[in-house]
């Protein structure tokens, strides 16, 4: 009876060998992947189980923690809270015991918990020595001052709406506000009253949407304002040289392979307008034109070059502005002034008058300038970084001209600042069915100071149902709010 | 025999009863770890948890080691050449399951659960109790092949046993397995545990009368050996029973467990490779036929092929009237998240898998805390007991105790890898125990009276021959040459 007892010992040997294989399969190879899981609930427990870290913003912490209440079954010892919530939630996402953390809280959950490995060696020194783990901090580039204006700006307004300022020599991200907005606090927890906060935010029960952020999640038609991308277009494909050079533009003009004439708003000096006329005034028939002459192609490569068609990564992700590429010439027509197909962001929208302002030179916005390890020692650094060049310096130099013009003399007058050059482009962007619905209000602008460098560029959109229809202009309604952000920013560089 | 009298200078050496050596002290020295490290494992959760030493730290290793000790000295009185491996490894697995429970006791989570009672102290007194079931087969049972006479009596034991939940009044329905009975005062009882020594009985006692008749007697059908009927009739019979009644219990890995062992013992017992074939060839013709028709385990391999499917659903409301459950997903969550080393005793969060923390999924207890190292320690741990089981077997001088602890370590061996297996998502849960490590008293019982068993085949078996009549001659004329 030996020989099968043997063979019986090697099948139990083998059922055992199968199960130390599973289990090094599954607490060796998968670990991490089961370990990271999202649905794990120890994610959540972890990312709770102490102080988080803060996001930073000019030194201050613009976030917080507090102990949860005790009672119940609650798991989670520390609750997330944010100081000017609603101001800053654009820029911070929120971190929610119940409904889990977006943007920054989320992507940064590594050194705000404390467990990404760039903190190993703290960790396990804090482990050594029987310290409670702590999290790190993200330092932002934002710029409180003009976070502020952007905010109370739109505030003021009261319609939705949003602004983004960035500095062009770096990308660096200086304001970001959405409106309305809403206060991550107030969710934070994990308690009945949290819940109630949550639901009342959402879409289904808010018509306003207060959770999506505008500045980097929406797409609007950029109207006027996208005539700077145009007329960067002509000066890069050399359909014109110089901002003072007579234009082939007839009035009226009839879209190609159409009946239909292209409309200015009211009777300005369009015929054969220079391109400074023409932005100054801003003519869609000289616009229109320039853009159906130069084409589809010529005018998407453009559009890509300030980074149209492409999501971008602050690293929190914008969406992607569209600029079409199956357009016939009217089509092409009406997308080279902001209309059609045409939808941007905020963000992208910023990026045009960056790079403008930065001679023709885009940097890569981004937002997260430094990480710190919990006793403040640099972790990583952001570098700034050339996204592309859309515009020869030469060229830069002519369209920055061009949109000092606007405001010196133009729609954009209500941007101008003492002492300081600013340089802007109105839009009102038609929406809606037969553009039944209010029209939204653009301004895009830069700064330059007297020595030549240039500190910010902004973009402001605000969409107001409330307004009387006619009062609606990119000039009225947006451009106050561009100057306070730009304002903001000059001052705090004194 | 004896290598002390074997040196240079004796050029002869005497055939005498000099004894094997009993192996005691080893034992003794073994069950000193096997208590201290649960011991020191219970003082670590205290401090892990709560930051102090446990006030029932004292209590519980003197509680410890003096069932330990009891047993130890049961078995250095009543059987002398014992295997020293058993005793130890069963009282470390015993020890470490303790802390687990008493551990999982202190989860704010399952003490919230409707019906939730701490069972560290339920499974300490049936720890007590089984340590006297121990030491009453040890006393008692003086030769085992005396478990011989009681073949067919086994047969009505196992059958009744197995038979008992289903009567009303007696038996209960927990989360959907019909295999517990209520006793008033005790608590819930699972007879299947016991069911499956009984059984073992009965397959050794019957294989050994019949075992020439099924190996030889037998006509070639297609390449098989078939048996006639009246050989195998009996055995199929009780089998098929055990395993009607099983599928009315939906239990089917104690019907697993049956077929395979009964495989296993049939095939130690006729030698018979064809064996194999059948029985695997009818195991999965009654899984296949079972799970076509019992929603319960058509659940289970659902549960088990998407895991994360399950558990989504098991946060909806749904409405196909199907109990999902989360368990296995957090089971592989708790394994994931222990990685190699795991987090420390007490720091895990196993106790998301409810209610089934410390009894089906208590691996995964020691998965999370304890990581893979600690996993594989307790995995190889059960691997020796089969092993010193198996070679428990081989010893054996006769075939009823060769078969008895073949199939009583195969069986232990079936249900390490199903359970293990189950919760590891290696294989489909059923719904069986971790031996010594889950809470459950009929378990605990059960399991300390196989390693009863197996102790006394193996005294039997390592047990030096009776010495010859002393011959006054002796000395004189059978000398031996050292070879």
């Amino acid at each position: 009876m030996n020989k099968p007892l043997r063979r019986i010992a090697i099948f139990c040997g083998l059922l055992v060998l199968t199960l130390l294989l599973r289990d090094n399969w599954l607490q060796y190879v998968r670990a991490d992947g089961l370990k990271d899981d999202p649905k794990n609930r120890r994610v959540t427990i972890a990312r709770y189980a102490t102080p988080r870290g803060d996001i930073i913003v000019g030194g201050d912490p613009i976030t917080g923690s507090a102990e949860s209440s005790k009672s119940g079954l609650n798991d989670l010892k520390y609750k997330r809270t944010y100081k000017n919530g609603p101001m800053w939630a654009p820029v911070t996402g929120y971190a929610s015991q119940a409904f889990g953390a977006t943007q920054l809280e989320s992507l940064e959950d590594g050194i705000l918990t404390g467990n990404d490995d760039r903190l190993f060696f703290r960790k396990t020194l804090d482990m050594i020595t029987g310290k409670e783990q702590q999290g790190g901090n993200v330092v932002t580039t934002l710029n409180a001052g003009a976070q502020k204006a952007a905010f109370e700006g739109l505030k003021k307004q009261g319609g939705k709406g949003a602004v983004v300022a960035l500095e062009p020599s770096t990308g660096k991200i200086l304001a970001l506000a959405s409106y309305p907005s809403y206060d991550p606090s107030s969710f934070a927890g994990n308690t009945d009253d949290d819940a109630a906060a949550w639901k009342k935010l959402q879409k289904k029960y808010n018509p306003a949407d207060p959770m999506l952020n505008r500045a980097l999640r929406e797409t609007y038609p950029p109207g006027s304002t996208f005539k700077v991308v145009t007329a960067a277009a002509a000066l890069e494909n050399g359909k014109y040289t110089s901002a003072d050079q007579r234009t082939e533009s007839p009035l009226p003009w009839t879209m190609p392979g159409t009946t239909t004439e292209l409309k200015n708003e009211g009777s300005i000096p369009c015929e054969n307008a220079t391109m400074r006329v023409a932005l100054q005034y801003s003519c869609n028939t000289v616009f229109g034109k320039i853009g159906s002459d130069l084409g589809n192609d010529k005018m998407l490569e453009e559009a890509k070059k300030f980074g149209f068609d492409s999501e971008q990564f602050t690293p929190v992700r914008a969406t992607a502005s569209v600029f079409s590429d199956d357009m016939n010439q009217s089509q092409t027509a009406l997308s080279s002034i902001g209309q059609y197909n045409t939808a941007a962001t905020p963000l992208q929208m910023a990026m045009v008058a960056s790079a403008v302002a930065n001679d023709g030179k885009l940097m890569k916005p981004y937002m997260v300038d430094a990480l710190q390890s919990p006793n403040l020692d640099p972790v990583a650094k952001t570098e700034p970084e050339e996204l592309s060049r859309p515009l020869s310096p030469k060229n830069a130099q002519i369209l920055q001209d061009m949109m000092q013009t606007v405001v010196e003399k133009g729609t954009g007058t209500n941007a101008k600042i003492d002492g300081v050059t600013v340089g802007g482009k109105t839009g009102t962007a038609q929406h809606g069915v037969e553009n039944s619905e209010n029209p939204y209000a653009w301004f895009i602008s830069y700064a330059k100071l007297p020595d030549g460098s240039s500190p910010v560029a902004v973009a402001v959109v605000v969409e107001d149902e409330g307004a009387n229809r006619d009062d609606i202009s990119g000039g009225g309604l947006a451009a106050p709010i561009a100057r306070n952000v730009m304002k903001a920013v000059v001052n705090s560089k004194k | 025999m004896s290598s002390s009298t074997n040196t240079p200078t004796h050029h002869t050496s005497t055939i005498g009863a000099i004894g094997a050596p009993s192996r005691r002290n080893t034992e003794l020295a073994l069950l000193v770890f096997a208590v201290a490290i649960p011991v020191f494992a219970y003082a670590n959760v205290g401090l892990a948890i709560s930051d102090q030493v446990p006030s029932g730290l004292l209590s519980y290793g003197l509680g410890l080691g003096l069932l330990a000790g009891v047993a130890h000295l049961v078995v250095r009185k009543f059987a002398p050449y014992a295997d020293p491996l058993l005793l130890p490894l069963a009282t470390l697995l015993n020890g470490l399951g303790l802390v687990v429970i008493w551990r999982l006791d202190q989860s704010k989570l399952l003490q919230s659960l409707r019906g939730f009672s701490p069972a560290a102290p339920r499974q300490l007194l049936y720890t007590a109790l089984a340590i006297a079931v121990f030491a009453v087969v040890l006393i008692f049972l003086k030769d085992h092949r005396v478990l011989q006479r009681y073949t067919y009596i086994s047969m009505f034991c196992a059958l009744v046993l197995l038979i008992l939940p289903l009567v009303p009044g007696l038996g209960a329905n927990i989360y959907g397995a019909k295999i517990w009975i209520r006793i008033p005062g005790l608590g819930s009882l699972q007879p299947g545990e016991f069911a499956k020594i009984v059984l073992a009985v009965f397959f050794a006692g019957y294989l050994m009368v019949k075992r020439d008749a099924l190996a030889l007697a037998s006509r070639r059908f297609m390449g098989l050996y078939l048996p006639r009927g009246r050989d195998l009739g009996p055995i199929l019979v009780v089998w098929a029973i055990s395993i009607l009644i099983l599928v009315f219990e939906t239990d089917l890995g104690t019907s697993l467990l049956f077929f395979g062992m009964f495989v296993i013992m049939l095939y130690v017992a006729t030698e018979r490779t064809s064996w194999i074939v059948f029985g695997l060839l009818m195991s999965a013709a009654g899984a296949v036929g079972v799970a076509s028709f019992e929603p319960h385990i058509q659940t289970r391999v659902r549960a088990w092929l998407d895991p994360m499917r399950e558990y989504e659903l098991s946060r909806q409301i749904t409405h196909d009237g199907i109990l999902h459950s989360d368990q296995l997903q957090q089971s592989l969550w708790a394994f994931g998240s222990g990685g190699t080393l795991g987090t420390g005793w007490g720091q895990g969060h196993s106790d998301l898998i409810k209610f089934a923390a410390n009894s089906d999924f208590v691996l995964a207890t020691f998965g999370e805390e304890l990581g893979l190292a600690g996993v594989m320690a307790i995995l190889l741990i059960y691997g020796l007991i089969v092993e010193r089981g198996v070679r428990t077997a081989l010893a054996a001088r006769d075939p009823f105790g060769k078969l008895l602890a073949i199939g009583l370590s195969g069986a232990f061996a079936l249900q390490i890898f199903v359970v293990a297996g189950g919760v590891m998502g290696l294989i489909p849960l059923t719904g069986m125990t971790m031996p010594f490590l889950a809470s459950g008293g009929s378990s605990v019982l059960a399991n300390w009276a196989l390693i009863a068993i197996l102790i006394r085949i193996s005294d039997t078996a390592r047990r030096p021959a009776p010495a010859p009549a002393t011959n006054p001659d002796a000395e004189m004329t059978q000398v031996v040459r050292p070879s």
